[in-house]
């Protein structure tokens, strides 16, 4: 606990707030004792990026923390002996060494152990499946890698076509780096192309391998409507001849029969994570020009690599649907680029995957079971910082690309995204824990942890697209992929900046509205049971959610402008995500915006209007 | 001028029509003094019934023509008809790229009609003379031609001041034009000057203008007001009326802002010129603050060069950021809103009455105070208001529509005195109406209809540069305004907001980039697919409606019907 410390407001020179700092085994807490409403700040251990020291000033200590969900606090410690304890208990508290320190192991939101496994077993991979037809006269679930013989980053069971017997997946496996074999992503029913997914081919300059052409035959054969398919290597062609050398590499159109080889370019995680830091120092840049902004936005390239990852998906989605042909996608092993295309394809495909449940779905399949390395991408652990990439967070921003486009196709809305977004990072669910399949068995996640998506979808009225115009509306999505459709996403990444915001909240108004409609309807289960859900009904959804967790899901609904005051002040609820705080501080802040944005104003005209004379002699740029 | 003189060749058999999201057309095409006319052939080529195109001939904006002669080229006779020959011959292509960014293309058959048509649309579309424009022509049934126009007579406004104040009075000093010929013949002036000292200051100010009040702020009584620049000169020249005009504006011990919309070195250089600025030791109580705004030329060039970047399909993510950025379209609207802002900003929490002007005192003066408005005034932000606070502050203030809006961003022509300062504004409103999507009573449909009709018009509001101008050519009884037109309930319904709730305070926007977007709705209007954004729309409306009154439900379906309407067909509506 550390007390008269000031929060320093990042874009504003607004009286910085006093309070004091607790330290929880989880989170840091900020408490401003300065304003009258009981205004807090929380910040998850997990998520802090990184901690740093600023030189010493007047004012005190100063402390700078980076979080992973693009949260930045700027606080100012009075004594310099309390600041450096801060600094060093967050050093250790944000970057646990052992699994078993991670939140979810602690995390209990006192549900029975029933209900929680009844929350693990919300998401079953073969329901999709099945929902795909498959089992079919083509492919088949195989439990060939139910000993992780074939791949230990892989799932269990997987989809593979029924005609590649077992000599086939074992040989195919030993020409596919780890052990990555191509396996069914998605089947898209109506004309029976697939996208499949593997890692690269150990092929060198010129090694072969039977089994493997073979597999590739099986993929193509199983789409008897085409006859070729598309192989793509989402990596940019230097990076896949370079690949060659060290034994790997990608397929020579020679040896496979009827293939179509096509590289996509998108660069790799080292390349993401450097844009992605540039970006995030333009977004920090105080008060930039506009100048400086686009020509920041445009140097970090970030906007170029979401393009090339929807350009991906784009590309997979009409060979599948225009060209009727089968696609097998990979990068180098397979679980960055070709997970974010892969995912992409199928929600440009399927309207299911646009839904809640779809799209938890889609992440379980396409990311978790196919073994995203989540733990290290994510840094979850202290490791190799070079391991770390944004991987995730693109395919994310690619989605809300798409929702920007098509508003009324989504069934979620942008804070669904975000939710997700945060729980990736924060450990508080099983779900992103490990690298793998077979890791999260070990580390029992199943039967120490809870998951995510019951707590979510319990979430689901306040993260829910009002303008979603249901299952049916639109099937396919054919996105304009020219440089304008691509915005800077400010509510992610400068999502904590909430001047930055519009000042009256669309969504919320029309969540307001939609509630309104709802009471009116006479049942509102009624209403629940008419989602589409063509998995069938899940295990006692409502019931079960009903008792998840504690924390509270109070929305700000009205925000009307006459709304602006008399909203309550937050209240802390226990086991409550940081996610929920940022909610309720969210409250607090609009109902101020309109009163105390005039600072801002001070500040983006020169300090203030009264000093500008000493600078008249200036020629002044905008 | 007869009109006839122009049109070389008037009609054109089967000419196809392509355009941007519509699939290509082919009919007659006819052209007439003031439109250009393609009507579809019944039944032809899979349309059902016949589709008019009814293009204002003014709001062409460039023609450019290819033709193809394929005389050479014999084409297999197989399945030939006689047009097919006639193809063969030789065909031209014109594209017309209009001032409201859409760009349409015509194939010709024939050579020789192509070249006629286009030079006849070249024509008619460059002649200058406002009394021979469309709005002296257009006589719609439903309309009266007196409707519309003495709306917001600034009598009307002067008495809400009134009601609060008597440091103010109308004063008619200007009816014959002579003291300002940019000022309409009433202005609002501190009520203890009188017009003879009025007349004196004028004649120290840049054509005239001498400072009148723009807005009275009823919070707490402070002022905006506006003139152009002092005429000090190079040897700093002073007027004793013009200082006692401004002393009287403030209190004594008061202080008041003087906001130049032009950079110091800019405003010291101007006194080269016989202009300048107001000096400390003359104006002891005003305290000058200088904001550049870009003008003129460089704006115009702005406008030009975005309009390219958005219509460059082939650029890579990095080029089309690179040419955003150096075509400083949106930094100019940062600069706009923030200047806008500070002069609001002075009024509201320095409680501190504020001077605009940059050198003429007609274009980024207009933007600021108008602007400023907007921000402060709940009533400027309603359908009426905002047509009121447009008449005042941009149109009966002299902004000089006629020159300013002559040209678009295609033109080829040689500039003159083009710039989309008005256009600048409208996307000022529209990031305001962005940050407060429930604050603004108008959509940015209206918006967009506003920056149409600046260009080229039905209707006679946006015609001439000043009051005076107007006066001459009779505009007031000859054309109809575009406020009655707008403001028939059937026509005004499809520009109203349907999240709007009245909002009484100040709207303060953030004008940090991140805040700033580029309106897509302008830009790209003609470029972009509209479908899914406007079935977004419907459903919003109908979510809206559904809650207040489910009986409105059609309105939200005429809307999304006017909205996915992108050219102006109209199925025999005339």
């Amino acid at each position: 606990l550390v007390e008269n410390v000031k929060l320093l407001d990042r874009y504003t020179n607004r009286k910085a707030a006093n309070g004091t700092l607790y330290l929880t085994a989880t989170h840091l807490i900020y408490v401003d004792a300065s304003s009258e409403v009981r205004k807090e700040t929380w910040i998850l251990h997990h998520h802090i990026a990184s901690v740093e020291k600023l030189p010493l000033t007047t004012a005190g200590c100063p402390l700078l923390i980076h979080c992973k969900n693009f949260h930045v606090a700027h606080f100012v410690i009075g004594q310099e002996r309390d600041c450096h304890e801060v600094y060093t208990s967050l050093l250790k508290l944000s970057q646990p060494v052992k699994p078993e320190e991670l939140y979810a192991f602690s995390y209990n939101p006192k549900m029975s152990k029933d209900n929680r496994e009844i929350g693990w077993k919300l998401i079953d991979l073969k329901v999709d499946y099945q929902r795909m037809g498959i089992p079919n006269d083509y492919w088949e679930i195989t439990d060939v890698n139910k000993d992780y013989e074939v791949c230990n980053t892989y799932p269990p069971e997987i989809v593979v076509p029924r005609a590649a017997n077992k000599a086939t997946v074992i040989g195919s496996s030993r020409f596919r780096s780890r052990g990555r074999i191509p396996v069914l992503s998605y089947l898209y029913k109506e004309n029976n192309a697939a996208i499949c997914r593997c890692s690269q081919p150990l092929s060198g300059f010129s090694a072969r391998c039977l089994e493997d052409e073979q597999m590739l035959q099986a993929i193509r054969e199983a789409n008897p409507g085409c006859a070729f398919m598309y192989v793509v290597d989402t990596r940019p062609k230097l990076n896949a001849m370079a690949n060659r050398a060290a034994g790997k590499g990608y397929e020579n159109e020679d040896n496979y029969d009827n293939i179509r080889f096509k590289f996509i370019g998108i660069e790799n995680i080292h390349v993401m994570r450097n844009s992605l830091q540039k970006l995030l120092e333009v977004c920090e840049t105080k008060s930039p020009s506009m100048s400086d902004f686009l020509t920041g936005l445009e140097n970090s390239g970030w906007l170029r690599h979401i393009k090339a990852v929807m350009d991906a998906g784009v590309f997979l989605a009409k060979a599948v649907k225009d060209e009727n042909a089968s696609v097998l996608v990979h990068c180098s092993d397979g679980w960055d680029r070709t997970a974010q295309v892969c995912s992409l394809a199928s929600l440009l495909l399927d309207p299911f995957y646009r839904t809640f449940k779809g799209f938890m779905v889609l992440i379980e399949k396409e990311w978790i079971a196919m073994g995203h390395k989540f733990s290290h991408r994510c840094g979850h652990l202290d490791g190799d910082p070079k391991e770390v990439s944004p991987v995730f967070t693109q395919f994310i921003e690619c989605v809300w690309q798409l929702m920007q486009q098509f508003p009324c196709t989504f069934e979620f809305n942008e804070r669904f995204l975000l939710e997700i977004h945060d729980h990736v990072y924060s450990c508080q669910f099983g779900n992103f824990l490990g690298t793998c399949h077979k890791e999260r068995e070990d580390l029992k996640i199943f039967e120490k942890t809870h998951s995510l998506w019951p707590f979510l979808l319990q979430k689901k009225q306040e993260l829910r697209n009002p303008l979603y115009k249901g299952f049916t509306a639109y099937k396919e999505l054919q996105p304009n992929t020219l440089p304008f459709s691509f915005q800077f996403w400010c509510g992610m990444y400068n999502r904590f900046d909430k001047g930055m915001h519009p000042k009256q909240c669309v969504l919320d108004h029309l969540l307001s509205c939609m509630s309104q409609k709802m009471k009116l309807e006479d049942n509102a289960s009624e209403l629940e049971n008419k989602l589409p859900f063509l998995d069938g009904p899940l295990p006692s959804e409502a019931c079960s959610l009903s008792k998840v967790g504690s924390a509270a899901s109070k929305t700000p609904m009205l925000n009307t402008p006459q709304d602006y005051e008399g909203e309550p002040p937050p209240v802390l609820t226990n086991g409550i995500s940081v996610g929920n705080v940022d909610v309720m501080s969210d409250v607090d802040q609009k109902n101020k915006e309109n009163l105390c944005n005039h600072q801002d104003l001070h500040d983006l005209n020169d300090t203030n209007v009264l000093d500008s004379e000493a600078r008249e002699g200036e020629p002044q740029c905008h | 001028m007869e009109f006839s003189e122009l049109i070389k060749t008037a009609t054109v058999e089967s000419v196809l029509l392509s355009c941007a999201g519509l699939p290509p057309v082919r009919g007659t095409l006819c052209i007439t003094s003031h439109h250009l006319l393609l009507s579809s052939c019944p039944g032809g080529d899979g349309q059902p019934g016949t589709m008019e195109l009814w293009l204002l001939i003014r709001n062409v904006d460039a023609v450019e023509k290819r033709v193809q002669n394929l005389g050479w080229y014999q084409p297999p006779r197989t399945n030939d008809s006689p047009r097919d020959t006639r193809l063969a011959g030789s065909s031209g292509t014109i594209t017309l790229r209009c001032k409201d960014l859409k760009v349409l293309q015509l194939e010709i058959p024939g050579m020789e009609e192509c070249l006629n048509i286009a030079s006849s649309i070249e024509a008619l579309s460059s002649v200058d003379s406002v009394m021979m424009m469309y709005p002296f022509f257009y006589r719609p049934q439903d309309l009266r031609l007196e409707e519309g126009w003495h709306l917001f007579p600034l009598e009307q406004y002067f008495q809400q001041i009134a009601a609060q104040t008597s440091q103010w009075r109308l004063s008619d000093l200007n009816r014959d034009f002579t003291t300002c010929p940019t000022y309409p013949a009433d202005v609002i002036v501190p009520a203890a000057v009188s017009d003879d000292t009025l007349r004196r200051a004028a004649r120290f100010r840049q054509g005239g203008r001498f400072p009148v009040l723009s807005y009275y702020h009823p919070r707490n009584g402070t002022v905006l007001l506006r003139s152009s620049q002092p005429l000090t000169g190079p040897n700093r020249k002073r007027c004793p009326e013009d200082e006692v005009l401004l002393g009287m504006v403030l209190d004594e011990g008061e202080r008041g802002f003087i906001i130049d919309t032009r950079s110091a070195q800019a405003a010291k250089q101007a006194r080269m010129t016989g202009g300048g600025t107001e000096p400390k030791s003359s104006y002891p109580q005003w305290k000058r603050l200088h904001r550049p705004l870009e003008r003129g030329r460089p704006l115009q060039e702005s406008f030009i060069k975005l309009v390219e970047a958005c219509n460059d399909a082939s650029l890579s993510m990095d080029r089309w950021l690179s040419r955003l950025e150096s075509c400083r379209w949106l930094s100019h609207v940062k600069a706009a809103l923030s200047t806008a802002c500070l002069a609001a900003q002075c009024l509201d929490r320095e409680e501190a009455s504020v001077l605009v002007h940059g050198a003429e005192g007609t274009d980024t003066t207009l933007l600021v105070t108008a602007l400023a408005q907007v921000i402060l005034d709940p009533g400027c932000r309603t359908v009426v208001g905002f047509q009121g606070l447009l008449e005042r502050e941009w149109i009966e203030a002299g902004h000089p529509f006629h020159l300013r809006c002559a040209r678009s961003a295609y033109s080829h022509a040689r500039l003159k005195q083009e710039a989309p300062l008005f256009l600048l504004f409208l996307d000022c409103v529209w990031q305001l109406s962005r940050q407060f999507p429930f604050s603004l009573e108008f959509g940015e449909s209206l918006l967009l209809t506003l920056f149409d009709n600046a260009y080229a018009s039905d209707y006679g509001t946006f015609l001439c540069n000043n009051e005076k101008e107007r006066c001459l050519c009779k505009v007031k009884e000859n054309t109809h305004s575009l406020w009655a037109w707008l403001n028939q309930p059937e026509e005004k319904k499809k520009y109203l907001n349907p999240l709007y709730s009245h909002n009484p305070l100040v709207i303060w926007p953030s004008v940090e980039p991140q805040s700033i977007q580029l309106w897509q709705g302008l830009f790209f209007r003609w470029i972009r697919p509209s479908q899914y954004l406007d079935e977004a729309r419907a459903e919003m409306q109908r979510l809206v409606e559904g809650n207040e009154a489910p009986a409105k439900e059609s309105a939200g379906s005429r809307l999304s019907r006017s909205l996915s309407d992108p050219a102006a067909w109209t199925e025999n509506e005339r």
